[in-house]
C-alpha cells in the first residue's frame, strides 16, 4: 500500500497531539498544584488523609506512565508500514501469570498504605493541652462500631442535625436526650482550638451529607440512623473559619445549604457558649412573655 | 392405470399459493419485523436520540455552571436536568444501544440465523420504547428531580410529591423488562445457536462479553424491579419500606439500588470492552492476545461485581470491617480489568496497526479508560473516598469510565460495523476529526473535574461561590463539553451522509476475523446460506486462508479431487 507524503506528515501530527495529551496528562497535577490532592490543614485526619491519596497518587502515577508509554510506543512503533509482517503471537502464560500477580501485588502495597494510615483517621486522639478542660464524659456514652471516642474518653461532642437547608447544632452529649436548655447554634459551628471535638451526625427530614474538606471526609446524615466523625483544630488556627456545604442531594436548595466551623481559644468559646446560653434563655423568656400576654388577651 | 395418467396429465411444478400475505414494505415493515438485524438497527437509531437528548442536558447543565452564581436555570430545572441526564444515558442509551449491537451482531457472529426468539426480541425493543415515552412523557407536566439513584426520603411523597418520581418508576421498570427479557434471549441464543464447531472456546469475545452481560442483567435487574416497587408503594399505598419514622430505612434503599447499580456499571462497560477486543486484532492484523485469560476477566468481572456494592455507600454510617470488606472487593475488580489492558495493549505490541477511525476509539478508550479504572482506585480507599465522594471528582471518574469507556467502545462499533450494517463505508476523514474533537473535548471537560471535586466541590449543585479557581475549572469544562459535543455531531454527519452516498463496502472491508463478514453487507435476511464449520476463534481468517488456495492452486498442495479429475 503506497502512502502519500502528506499522509504521513498528518500520522505523524496526530501522534505529536497524542504525545502532548498524555504529556497534559501526566503533568496535569504540576500545572493545578493546590489542586492535585484533597483540602487538608485543618485536623489531623484530614492530613492524613491527604497523605494517603499523595500516596496512592505516587502509585497510580507509575502505573499510569507505563501503561500510556507502552500504549504510545507500541502505536509509533508498530504502525503499519511496508513490508512489516505482524507477529501471529496469541498469548504468553508466563507474562500474563506475571502482570496479573503484578497488580495484585500493588493492590496489596495499597491495603497496606491504608491500613497503616486508618488508626489515625478513624480513631480521634486526646485533646491537646491547651484544649478546651473537658470534664469525663465517658460514663455517659460509649464508642461502638461507628463512634470513636479518645483515649481518655474525653471530647466535646456537638450533635449535628442536617435539616432542609440547613445545619442545626446542639452542644451535649448525649444527642438523643440533650436538654431543651442545652446550647444550640445554626449554620456556624463554634469550637475550642486544640480540643478533639467528636460529631453525632443525623438528619431531620431526607438524607444530608456533612463536610467541612479541610477537617475530614464526608458522613451522611440520614434519617433513623447516627453518624459518627471528629475533628482536632490546631492551636494555631484560632480565628479561622473553615467552610463546607452539604454534600448529599437534599433538594432545590442544596447548593445553599452550607455550614461553617469557626475555631477559637477555649476562654473565647467559654465566653461564646455563656452568650449563646443568655441569649437563649432572653430569647425563651420573651417568648413566654408573649404567650402569657396573648392568654390574658384572649379569655 | 388411470391414476397415473391423471398424474401425467396434471402441470408440474404445480403450486397452489393461498393466502400469501406480500412482503410488507414501508414503515410497517418495520415496526412488525422481528428480523434481529432490523430490530438491532432500530436499537442503534432510537438510542443514538436519546444519547443526542442526553448530551444535549449536559451541555444546559454545562452552560448553567460556567460561570459562578449564574441565574440562566433555576434550582428545580436544574435537578431535573440531572436527573434526565443521568437516567437517559445509562437507561436509554448506553444499556440498550449494547443490547442494539448485540442484537444486530450477536447472531452473526455466530452463525444463527436470528435470535432464539425473535417475538421476544421484538417485544424488548418496543419495551424499550415505552419506557422512553412514559419519562420523556413527564417533560410535559413534572420531570423526576431526584436524581437517577433516586434516594429516598427525598423521593418519596412527601419531599417530591408530584409524578415525577412515578415516571422515573416506570421507566425503570419498562427498561428493566426490556433488558431482562432481552437478556434471556441473549442466553438462549448463545447457548444453542452457535455454528457447529463453535465450542465455548472459539465464541467471539464481543459475545463473551454479550453473554455476560445478559447474566448481569438478569441477576441485578430483579433487585431493582423490586426496590422501586417498594418505593411505589411507598409513595402511594402507605407502606414504610424506606421511612425511618415507622420503622423503614432509607438505607435498605441505597443497598438495593446499589446492588444493582454497581453491576450496571459493568452492564455497560463490557460489551464496551468486548467490542474493542474485537476491533483491536484487526486493525493490528495480530490475534488477540491472552483470548482465555480476557474471556475469563470478563466472567470474574462479572462475578465481582456484584461484591462491591457498597463501595458507593463508604460515607453511610457503617462498622469499618464493612469499609474494608467493599475496599478489599474493589481492590480485587482492579485485577482483572487491569488484565484486560495489558492485553490489549500487548495485541497491539509487534503488530501492523492500520490507524483506521476505529482503531482510533479503540486506543482512545484504552488511554481513557485507563484513568477511570486509576481513579476508581482512589475511590476504593475508603478514607480518601470521604474526601472525594459525592463531589465532582466522582462525576470526572463515572465519565471517564462510562464515556471514554463505553462510549468510545460504541463508537468504535459503529466505525467498524457501519459497513456491514449499510454496505456503505463511513467517510474516514470526518471519523477521524470526529474522533480527536471527541478526544480533545472529552479530556478538557472531565480531567479538570477532578481538581473542582478535591477544591470541594460537591456534584448536583445549581451555583457555586467562585471560591479559588472554581469558576475559571468551570469555564474550561464547559468549553470541552462543547468541544466534544461537536465531535459527536461530525459522526451524526457522517452516518446521515454515509447511509446513502457512501463508497459500497463489499462484505468484508477490513477483513475481519469473525464471521459476520462472511456474509454480504447488509446481510440477507436469512443472513447466511451457507455456515460455514468454525475451526478457530478467527473462522474468517480460516476461510480467507482457504479461498487464497483455491485461488491460486499452484502454491497450495493438489487437492485429491482435483487430480481426479485431471486423469478423467
Amino acid at each position: 500500500m503506497a502512502r502519500s507524503p502528506a499522509t504521513g506528515r498528518s500520522r505523524r501530527l496526530a501522534f505529536a497531539l497524542l504525545f502532548a495529551l498524555v504529556a497534559l496528562l501526566a503533568f496535569a497535577g504540576a500545572a493545578f498544584g493546590d489542586a492535585i490532592s484533597p483540602e487538608s490543614g485543618g485536623s489531623p485526619n484530614a492530613d492524613e488523609i491527604d497523605s494517603l491519596y499523595k500516596l496512592v497518587f505516587v502509585v497510580a502515577a507509575v502505573i499510569f506512565v507505563g501503561v500510556e508509554g507502552a500504549l504510545v510506543y507500541s502505536l509509533v512503533k508498530f504502525r503499519a508500514r511496508k513490508g512489516a509482517v505482524p507477529a501471529q503471537i496469541r498469548g504468553n502464560t508466563r507474562l500474563e501469570v506475571g502482570w496479573t500477580v503484578g497488580a495484585a501485588l500493588i493492590l496489596v502495597v495499597l491495603a497496606a498504605f491504608t491500613f497503616a494510615k486508618l488508626g489515625d483517621i478513624r480513631n480521634p486522639p486526646n485533646s491537646g493541652p491547651n484544649g478546651l478542660q473537658l470534664a469525663d464524659s465517658g460514663a455517659l456514652f460509649a464508642s461502638g462500631p461507628t463512634k470513636k471516642l479518645p483515649p481518655n474518653g474525653k471530647s466535646l461532642n456537638v450533635c449535628v442535625n442536617g435539616q432542609q437547608y440547613v445545619w442545626r447544632y446542639t452542644y451535649a452529649n448525649d444527642c438523643a436526650n440533650a436538654p431543651l436548655s442545652s446550647v444550640f447554634s445554626y449554620q456556624e459551628m463554634v469550637v475550642p482550638v486544640d480540643t478533639t471535638v467528636t460529631l453525632d451526625i443525623e438528619a431531620q427530614d431526607v438524607a444530608h451529607s456533612w463536610w467541612i474538606p479541610k477537617l475530614g471526609g464526608k458522613f451522611d446524615a440520614i434519617p433513623g440512623y447516627t453518624n459518627h466523625t471528629w475533628f482536632k483544630i490546631p492551636g494555631k488556627l484560632a480565628g479561622q473559619v473553615f467552610t463546607g456545604q452539604c454534600a448529599e442531594m437534599c433538594g432545590r436548595n442544596h447548593a445553599n445549604m452550607t455550614a461553617q466551623v469557626r475555631a477559637v481559644t477555649p476562654p473565647e468559646y467559654e465566653k461564646w457558649l455563656d452568650t449563646r446560653k443568655a441569649d437563649i434563655k432572653a430569647a425563651d423568656d420573651a417568648a413566654a412573655q408573649q404567650r402569657k400576654q396573648i392568654e390574658q388577651q384572649t379569655p | 392405470m388411470a391414476a397415473t395418467t391423471e398424474q401425467a396429465l396434471t402441470p408440474v411444478p404445480q403450486i397452489v399459493a393461498r393466502r400469501v400475505e406480500p412482503e410488507r414494505t414501508g414503515w410497517t415493515s418495520w415496526v412488525t419485523t422481528t428480523d434481529h438485524k432490523r430490530i438491532g438497527i432500530m436499537y442503534l437509531v432510537l438510542t443514538f436520540v436519546f444519547f443526542i437528548l442526553g448530551g444535549t442536558e449536559a451541555l444546559l447543565m454545562r452552560l448553567q455552571l460556567s460561570q459562578a452564581n449564574n441565574t440562566l436555570l433555576d434550582p428545580k430545572t436544574y435537578n431535573e436536568l440531572f436527573t434526565m441526564h443521568g437516567t437517559t444515558m445509562i437507561f436509554l442509551f448506553v444499556v440498550p444501544i449494547m443490547a442494539g449491537f448485540g442484537n444486530y451482531f450477536v447472531p452473526l457472529m455466530i452463525g444463527a440465523r436470528d435470535m432464539a426468539y425473535p417475538k421476544l426480541n421484538a417485544l424488548s425493543f418496543w419495551l424499550l420504547v415505552a419506557g422512553g415515552l412514559v419519562f420523556y412523557g413527564s417533560i410535559f407536566f413534572n420531570p423526576p428531580e431526584c436524581g437517577w439513584t433516586c434516594y429516598p426520603p427525598l423521593s418519596s411523597k412527601a419531599y417530591l410529591p408530584n409524578g415525577g418520581v412515578d415516571a422515573w418508576i416506570f421507566l425503570i421498570h419498562l427498561t428493566g423488562l426490556s433488558s431482562l427479557v432481552g437478556a434471556v434471549n441473549f442466553y438462549t441464543t448463545i447457548a444453542n445457536m452457535r455454528a457447529p464447531g463453535m465450542g465455548w472456546g472459539r465464541l467471539p469475545l464481543f459475545v463473551w462479553s454479550i453473554l455476560t452481560y445478559a447474566i448481569l442483567l438478569i441477576v441485578a435487574l430483579p433487585v431493582i424491579a423490586a426496590a422501586v416497587t417498594m418505593l411505589l408503594t411507598d409513595r402511594h399505598f402507605g407502606t414504610h419500606f424506606f421511612d425511618a419514622s415507622n420503622g423503614g430505612s432509607p438505607l435498605l434503599w441505597q443497598h438495593l439500588f446499589w446492588f444493582f447499580g454497581h453491576p450496571e456499571v459493568y452492564i455497560m462497560v463490557l460489551p464496551g470492552f468486548g467490542i474493542i477486543s474485537e476491533v483491536l486484532p484487526v486493525f493490528a492484523r495480530k490475534p488477540i492476545f491472552g483470548y482465555k485469560a480476557i474471556a475469563a476477566a470478563t466472567v470474574l468481572i462479572g462475578f465481582l461485581g456484584f461484591l462491591v456494592w457498597a463501595h458507593h455507600m463508604f460515607s453511610t454510617p457503617s462498622p469499618t470491617f464493612v469499609l474494608v470488606f467493599f475496599m478489599l472487593g474493589s481492590f480485587l475488580i482492579a485485577i482483572p480489568t487491569g488484565v484486560k489492558i495489558f492485553n490489549w495493549v500487548a495485541t497491539l505490541w509487534r503488530g501492523t496497526i492500520e490507524f483506521k477511525t476505529a482503531l482510533l476509539f479503540c486506543v482512545g478508550f484504552i488511554g481513557t479508560f485507563l484513568i477511570g479504572g486509576i481513579t476508581g482506585v482512589f475511590l476504593a480507599v475508603f478514607p480518601v473516598d470521604w474526601q472525594l465522594t459525592d463531589t465532582y471528582y466522582v462525576v470526572a471518574h463515572l465519565h471517564y469510565v462510562l464515556m471514554g469507556g463505553a462510549v468510545f467502545g460504541v463508537f468504535a462499533g459503529i466505525y467498524y460495523w457501519f459497513p456491514k450494517i449499510t454496505g456503505r463505508l463511513l467517510s474516514e476523514g470526518l471519523g477521524k476529526l470526529s474522533f480527536w474533537l471527541m478526544l480533545v473535548g472529552f479530556h478538557v471537560t472531565f480531567l479538570i473535574q477532578h481538581s473542582l471535586g478535591l477544591d470541594g466541590m460537591p456534584r448536583r449543585i445549581y451555583e457555586y461561590a467562585d471560591v479559588g479557581h472554581l469558576e475559571l475549572y468551570n469555564l474550561i469544562s464547559t468549553v470541552g463539553s462543547f468541544i466534544l459535543a461537536l465531535g459527536v455531531l461530525v459522526t451524526a454527519v457522517n452516518v446521515i451522509r454515509s447511509a446513502k452516498n457512501g463508497p459500497i463496502a463489499g462484505p468484508d472491508p477490513w477483513k475481519a476475523n469473525t464471521l459476520e463478514w462472511f456474509t454480504t453487507s447488509p446481510p440477507p435476511v436469512n443472513n447466511f446460506d451457507v455456515v460455514p464449520y468454525v475451526r478457530s476463534v478467527e473462522p474468517m481468517k480460516d476461510i480467507r486462508r482457504q479461498v487464497e488456495r483455491q485461488m491460486a492452486p499452484s502454491e497450495a498442495p493438489p487437492a485429491p479431487v482435483a487430480e481426479s479429475a485431471v486423469r478423467a
